[in-house]
């Protein structure tokens, strides 16, 4: 039987990132389907129509999906962490409260108009249904971030002691909720959700593009997959370079607020000035690879580089080592290596945008092979990003779950047992496992089924409706 | 109003706040139960019909409507966690493995209508169906065992007022359900839902006997609460409500039942938050006053839900008048 704390770290480690994956979609896809949209009700043309309506079955599957994953990790604070929810309660219950009335209600009750109600409401009523669905999306990212950029960098409270257990009691709203990590989080996140759905559409269109030019496969809908890679290809152009700006930014407001995760993000064990910046590293021997806190590294670095990163420009700034914070330390080599590999995508999603914007430039977006197995290659990685993100300001976070405040060990329920610990544990990693599976099914059929063929249903504009929208070589 | 300082020191224009939350969250609990139990009956009536056209039809009845009505039970929680955290913690790390049934339940029952729809071949939509009803049929069970532990004040998870109290609740989300779906439905199938509503009606009411025997029997702490008038007066109003909702059945005033299934559902969520008043967690030893927030977050929810939960009902209302009367043919799921 795995001990009550560990079952329950790794439970909420394994639910939340299977969830995550289900509100990126959907984050990721409400502008894009607030923009179909509003071009299907304005212009009337089959594609949009056909986009709108592809989009939305993908969003309608994952929002069900993100719904029952999401459910039990708002109960998990109570079954798992009851510690932590009496402890934090008076801050941490708040947010969720509201996420739930604010944005979660307009979210799931507008979405079953946007997805049912097409030929029962008004145009009107439909747009407002979409772009209900999209703000929802968002609040509830906002309210999720505020919960959690308190854990991060909290403010605003008093320590008390109550029945022999530390509570935290809230004195200043304003310096709790509007916390200084709040508005990185919310930017980071929202964009590498709209990013990661442009990776997911540039790759799928070019996909089924170099199918049709390459292998020379007859399909269906050329137009709607070459309007799908370039509307990814138009989004990734704006956010990827966003992404890597406010990445940069972000990171050197961890270095001031959190100084230990930002040490274990550099693998930066004593204090030092002028710290390169490592690109790769290496254990020096094999028995440090096997071990988390692997010290002895050798890497190929940029001189002054993570000072200069920390600091904003001066690569002879000071960074604090690991050795100087007391109790246990995060696992560095996973933040390590998830921070490398997360700003390593970040700068080829850039790549891949600038490679696309300027071969759709020469006019030669779907004649450049290379550029389309790359995008293919790429579809999934803006999610293997977000998950690595994740990963960094989770793990690089602990040993607290409130950062100097509660530690996680602390936060989990006194009365769990190993036994129960397990049985659960066990049986949502089937479960969840099983939901990604079933999840990847569904949105592979949808994509196999291709986009709907609306020409018979929209008789507006007659000639564009009538146009023979099935195009290619059958 | 929105200043801090004065926001942290007394309650919100002098109400007795901790007693509102209380009220409301069992308000909310009940508008969970309410709405999402026809989702539920729903699911449990899916099981008898095995013609295919007729199980689309009931799909599509609950289509656009269950995933607004299940967030009421993730507004439930959150209320919970922001007002009474302390119950919070105690309630649901003490009903951990039940918790998780129900979680389990809700999974199962939330993807089975979009899985159904996605694949239209016989062992899939078989499967899905399967998983439909079971997940429709545990979540009320389950979750009518863990509030009766929750009034009982009881640690193990099965108890027999557990398993009562569930089928009870099982039963009361198949009136629920009947009572929509002959909204929803025409012809043939709104006839034959008569008969499911009347049996499923008298189970419930003979489970609610068996209940407050159970209540009486083996909770003497509880036997004042359940002569005193207002308990009485619950009990009086579930049979006035089971009696609309019968008369109402057989003479098909649609809106009449479905609202006397709401009554049903409101006055059993009613005596479970009477018997347990002033008590919020009878094993922890917490009441209202004890496990409430302190006045500042208590303050700043009390704004929040006070501006935002009309706002809710306005997009129910928006929903449901959107999404009124039977089916018509070509819609799905």
């Amino acid at each position: 039987m795995i001990d009550p704390v560990t079952g329950s770290r790794l439970q909420f480690a394994l639910t939340t990132i299977v969830h995550i994956i289900f509100p990126v979609m959907s984050m990721g896809l409400a502008p894009f389907l607030v923009y179909f949209t509003w071009k299907d009700i304005r212009t009337g043309k089959p594609i949009y129509e056909q986009l709108r309506r592809f989009w939305t079955r993908i969003f309608a599957v994952s929002f069900v999906v993100g719904t029952v994953t999401g459910i039990v990790l708002e109960f998990e604070f109570g079954t798992n962490f009851a510690a932590f929810s009496t402890t934090a309660g008076e801050l941490f219950g708040g947010p969720l409260a509201l996420e739930g009335m604010m944005a979660f209600m307009l979210e799931a009750t507008f979405l079953g108009i946007f997805v049912f109600g097409r030929d029962r409401v008004g145009n009107v009523l439909y747009m407002i249904s979409a772009v209900a669905v999209g703000v929802g999306t968002w609040l509830s990212a906002v309210w999720i971030l505020i919960a959690n950029s308190w854990m991060q960098t909290p403010r605003g409270y008093e320590l008390a002691t109550e029945n022999g257990q530390t509570i935290v009691h809230l004195v200043d709203p304003i310096a709790a909720y509007a916390n200084p990590r709040f508005p990185w989080m919310f930017v980071h996140m929202q964009n590498a959700a709209v990013e990661s759905v442009a990776l997911f559409m540039a790759g799928l269109g070019a996909y089924f593009i170099f199918r049709h030019h390459v292998w020379g496969y007859p399909i269906e809908d050329v137009e709607f997959w070459e309007t799908t890679l370039k509307i990814g290809i138009v989004a990734l152009l704006i956010t990827a370079p966003l992404q890597v700006l406010h990445g940069d930014l972000y990171a050197r407001h961890v270095f001031e607020t959190q100084p230990q995760k930002f040490a274990a993000m550099e693998a930066v064990w004593e204090t030092d000035a002028y710290v390169p910046e490592y690109i790769v590293a290496f254990p020096t021997s094999l028995q440090d690879l096997l071990d988390p806190r692997a010290k002895d590294i050798f890497g190929i670095g940029i001189p002054g580089g993570a000072s200069w990163l920390a600091s904003g420009g001066d690569p002879q700034a000071t960074i604090q080592g690991l050795n100087e914070f007391e109790g246990p330390q995060p696992p560095v080599a996973l933040v390590f290596w998830a921070f490398r590999i997360m700003v390593a995508l970040g700068f080829w999603f850039v790549l891949l945008a600038v490679w696309g914007g300027y071969r759709w430039w020469r006019g030669e977006l779907l004649e450049d092979d290379l550029l389309h197995k790359a995008l293919m290659g790429s579809t999934l990685l803006g999610i293997v990003a977000v998950e690595l993100g994740w990963i960094v300001t989770e793990v690089g976070r602990q040993p607290w779950v409130i950062q100097d405040v509660l530690r996680t060990s602390e936060g989990v329920s006194s009365g769990l047992s190993g036994t129960e610990a397990t049985v659960t544990l066990v049986g949502f990693a089937v479960v969840y496992l099983g939901l990604l599976a079933l999840y990847t099914y569904v949105v592979v059929r949808i994509v196999r089924a291709g986009p709907p063929d609306v020409a018979s249903v929209t008789p507006t504009e007659g000639s564009d409706a009538t146009a023979p929208e099935v195009s290619g070589d059958d | 109003m929105t200043d801090p300082a004065s926001l942290s020191s007394e309650p919100l224009f002098g109400l007795p706040l901790p007693d509102l939350w209380f009220g409301l969250l069992f308000f909310i609990f009940a508008l969970f139960l309410f709405l999402d139990g026809f989702d539920f009956g729903v699911g449990v009536l899916f099981a008898t019909r095995d013609d295919e056209e007729e199980r689309e039809r009931l799909l599509a009845a609950i289509g656009p409507f269950w995933d607004g009505n299940e967030v009421w039970l993730v507004v439930f929680g959150g209320a919970m966690f922001a007002a009474f955290p302390a119950v919070y913690a105690n309630l649901f790390s003490r009903h951990y493995l039940l918790m998780f049934a129900i979680l389990g339940a809700l999974i199962l029952r939330g993807l089975a209508p979009e899985m159904y729809e996605q694949r239209h071949d016989e062992a899939w939509q078989r499967w899905w169906g399967r998983s439909f009803v079971v997940g429709s049929l545990t979540a009320p069970f389950f979750l009518g065992m863990f509030t009766a532990n929750w009034l009982f004040g009881a640690t193990a998870i099965v108890t027999l007022p557990g398993i009562v109290v569930g089928l009870a609740v099982v039963a009361l989300t198949v009136v629920d359900g009947v009572a929509f779906l002959r909204l929803k439905t025409r012809g043939e199938l709104r006839v034959d839902l008569k008969t499911a509503g009347y049996y499923a009606l008298a189970a419930y009411l003979a489970l609610v006997v068996v209940t407050l025997g159970a209540v009486y029997w083996t909770a003497p702490a509880l036997r004042p609460d359940l002569f005193s008038v207002p308990i009485a007066a619950l009990v009086v109003a579930t049979l006035a409500f089971a009696g609309v909702y019968a008369a109402a059945t057989r003479t098909d005033r649609y809106y009449v039942a479905f609202g006397a299934a709401a009554g049903l559902v409101f006055a059993l969520v009613a005596i479970v938050a009477g018997l347990l008043y002033p008590t919020i967690d009878p094993v922890a030893g917490l009441t209202v006053e004890s496990a409430i927030v302190s006045t500042l977050p208590l303050n700043l929810m009390s704004i929040g839900a006070a501006v935002l939960l009309p706002l809710v009902f306005v997009y129910f209302v928006v929903l449901y008048s959107a999404f009124s009367g039977p089916i018509e043919a070509g819609e799905s799921y």
